[in-house]
């Protein structure tokens, strides 16, 4: 009548974890320590939301402040009108646009994370993937900041929804500007509704496991009320990744629209079929270095090594140098093509003005730090050192900061007309909101750690489980293995 | 689940293997509670129709953003940019392909919000003691009072089968 339940390890995950769990490629770092029962990796994982993190005052005052900052700049740019920005004829967009990218851009690495790794059954992405999307949806409400103030009215931004208006009029549809807004704000919606799925089972754990009856209500109103039905997990797992195979082609999507923002207009350096793919690459590139720029000091001071290994470290880098050669490539592309296309606009701007223009400067730079300064990542032992990823990491946001400003600045000055170009200066209002928005993102992250399980307790757990089933389960067939080599 | 029966178990093992042997003697108003989900229990559970729902409302999305924006460009206020066809199809994808994953997301969201209940401020497992292990370490097994097998020597049953412990949960009706 009793069943041997010690016989045969019953397979736990949902779908093949069990063919992914196996020894790591590189043969280095495991990407999951194993000690511990469930309940020592629960409270392991939670202890950063019950214990004083004795410099989280000081960090949340400093960024705290360089938000107030930012919101005083834009009250200013508001208040007194856009003049302030550095931004005039011929270079109409500056600044505003070139941070919205760049911004926008830092925010599809959380996505490529949490969606297109987790079609890919990625397993290292479980650690780091909560991590990542918050970063997203930070970095998109930064980017949701410029285009909003660039407008010099931001109170008639209402203007670019389609509603029955008094004037009779509607938005442009054949323009991109009008699929911008609507892949933007698509892209937030669906980024937090991914985000809070996913958090659901975790803040149930904090619920379940908070001190104080103030946190447990807290943390049990925001759960939702959610207590690990199998029918609900059911549920939970067809929505999850179906989420997933929805974020993979709007992360996409995403980028190719604000690169059409440019590739469809006529001006010589922007005109061009290799926007797209660019710049989901580029933008991928810079999300995988702002992962690492937030992930290395966090894993320091949270004392993370446990479970975003130096695994995690290598992969993440070995992306960057993907993203990066492919991100080279473009930059190869694009001279080539202005030279075999024979357009002398174009020409002017590829093969003269970027490269040894006024501008020429950021070009280099550009070159320097997204092609030059990544290639150290061919070595493993940067690769797995922190503290040298995160150099490199810095100089991959300079550098693409830098090539959308290249893009968008270099391509804009100097067109077709000799008489109307003219040089960009970014005036300090410019500098500072730039400056606030990294301040206030950061700002929003600390919260975010402080307050929200950032790894992912329940994924964990059940990969550590099928993890530790596979090891029970093929440990002798590669006993016999190993004998027949030897 | 409001009455019935609740019992603790260690591991996931020992989990799966009572859920499996009291399906297979016919008991068919079981719950379960889990850290995670465990897939032998989970496979045995009727489909999911999140995944229907989320295509519904995607196709709902998408006809409704390419309606909207030929309505606006092509019939209401036709403005002819640059000899440009009033009904530019290819203009139009963007944005109802933004909007195909949008409708889908939000309906995915809510309907696996309304499928599972929730939200949902009690729960009769939440007055067992150390039911809050649920989320942590613990699987548990509910057995529904309504089940036509059910009896009083369930509880038994379920010791046998390995339970840590057993409790009567909710009010009889």
């Amino acid at each position: 009548m009793t069943p041997d339940v010690s016989a045969a390890p019953v397979t736990i995950y949902e779908g093949p974890v069990a063919s992914r769990v196996q020894e790591e490629p590189t043969g280095g770092e495991p990407v999951l320590l194993l000690e511990g029962t469930d309940a020592e990796l629960t409270d392991q994982l939670l202890a950063p939301l019950w214990t004083r993190w004795p410099w989280f005052p000081y960090a949340l005052a400093v960024t705290g402040a360089g938000a107030a900052v930012l919101f005083l700049a834009l009250t200013y740019t508001v208040t007194t009108g856009i003049g302030l920005w550095g931004n005039n004829i011929p270079v109409a967009w500056a600044f505003g646009i070139v941070n919205f990218v760049w911004w926008i851009g830092i925010g599809h690495a959380g996505t490529f994370i949490s969606a297109i790794l987790l079609l890919l059954e990625v397993h290292w992405r479980t650690s780091i993937n909560r991590f990542a999307e918050a970063m997203t949806l930070f970095a998109v409400a930064q980017a949701g900041l410029f285009p909003i103030f660039h407008m010099g009215r931001p109170w008639f931004a209402y203007w670019l929804i389609p509603y029955p208006s008094e004037m009779g009029l509607w938005p442009q549809f054949r323009s991109a500007l009008p699929w911008d807004v609507v892949a933007v704000t698509t892209y937030f919606t669906v980024s937090v509704l991914f985000w809070y799925l996913g958090l659901l089972p975790d803040l149930a754990t904090a619920r379940d496991r908070a001190p104080t009856l103030i946190q447990r209500r807290i943390y049990g109103i925001a759960s939702l009320g959610w207590r690990g039905d199998s029918r609900h997990w059911r549920h939970y797992r067809i929505a999850y990744l179906v989420f997933g195979g929805l974020a993979t082609p709007l992360v996409l999507s995403v980028h190719t629209n604000v690169s059409f923002d440019f590739a469809i207009t006529q001006l010589p350096g922007w005109h061009s079929a290799i926007f797209p793919p660019y710049f989901v690459a580029g933008a991928i590139y810079s999300g995988f270095a702002m992962v690492l720029t937030l992930m290395i000091p966090a894993r320091a001071l949270l004392r993370l090594e446990g479970v975003v290994t130096k695994n995690h470290l290598d992969n993440m880098a070995k992306m960057l140098l993907v993203t990066g050669w492919i991100v080279t490539y473009t930059y190869i592309v694009e001279p080539f093509i202005a030279w075999y296309g024979g357009n002398d606009y174009e020409g002017y701007m590829l093969l003269h003005d970027r490269p040894f223009g006024p501008y020429a400067w950021v070009y280099w730079g550009v070159i320097f730090c997204n092609c030059v300064a990544v290639q150290v990542l061919w070595v493993k032992r940067v690769r797995t050192t922190p503290a040298a990823l995160f150099v490199v990491a810095a100089f991959v946001q300079l550098g693409m900061w830098s090539e959308r400003f290249m893009l968008i600045v270099t391509s804009l000055h100097a067109d077709y007309l000799p008489s109307s170009w003219h040089m960009y200066t970014p005036s300090w209002i410019d500098w500072t909101i730039l400056g606030g928005t990294i301040s206030f993102f950061l700002f929003l992250f600390l919260l975010f750690l402080r307050f929200v399980p950032f790894i992912p307790i329940s994924e964990l757990k059940e990969v550590r489980h099928a993890i530790r089933g596979e090891r029970r389960a093929t440990a002798p067939a590669r006993n016999e293995i190993g004998a027949a080599h030897a | 689940m409001h009455d019935g029966v609740v019992a603790e178990f260690e591991t996931p093992e020992a989990f799966a293997a009572a859920y499996a042997s009291l399906c297979d003697r016919g008991y068919t108003r079981l719950s379960s509670w889990t850290p995670y989900p465990v897939r032998s229990v989970v496979n045995r559970l009727p489909e999911s129709r999140v995944a229907p729902i989320m295509l519904v409302a995607a196709v709902t999305g998408a006809v409704i953003a390419y309606a909207i924006q030929w309505w606006c460009n092509a019939v209401n206020y036709p403005i002819n940019v640059g000899g440009r066809p009033l009904h530019s199809a290819v203009a139009f994808i963007p944005i109802a392909f933004e909007t195909t994953v949008l409708f889908s997301a939000i309906a995915g969201f809510f309907a696996t919000l309304a499928l599972c209940g929730l939200p949902r401020l009690w729960h009769p497992l939440a007055e067992v003691p150390g039911s809050e292990r649920v989320t942590i370490d613990r699987f548990w097994l509910g057995v529904d009072a309504a089940d036509p097998l059910f009896a009083d020597a369930v509880e038994e049953d379920l010791v046998r089968l390995g339970a840590l412990q057993c409790r009567r949960v909710g009010v009889s009706r």
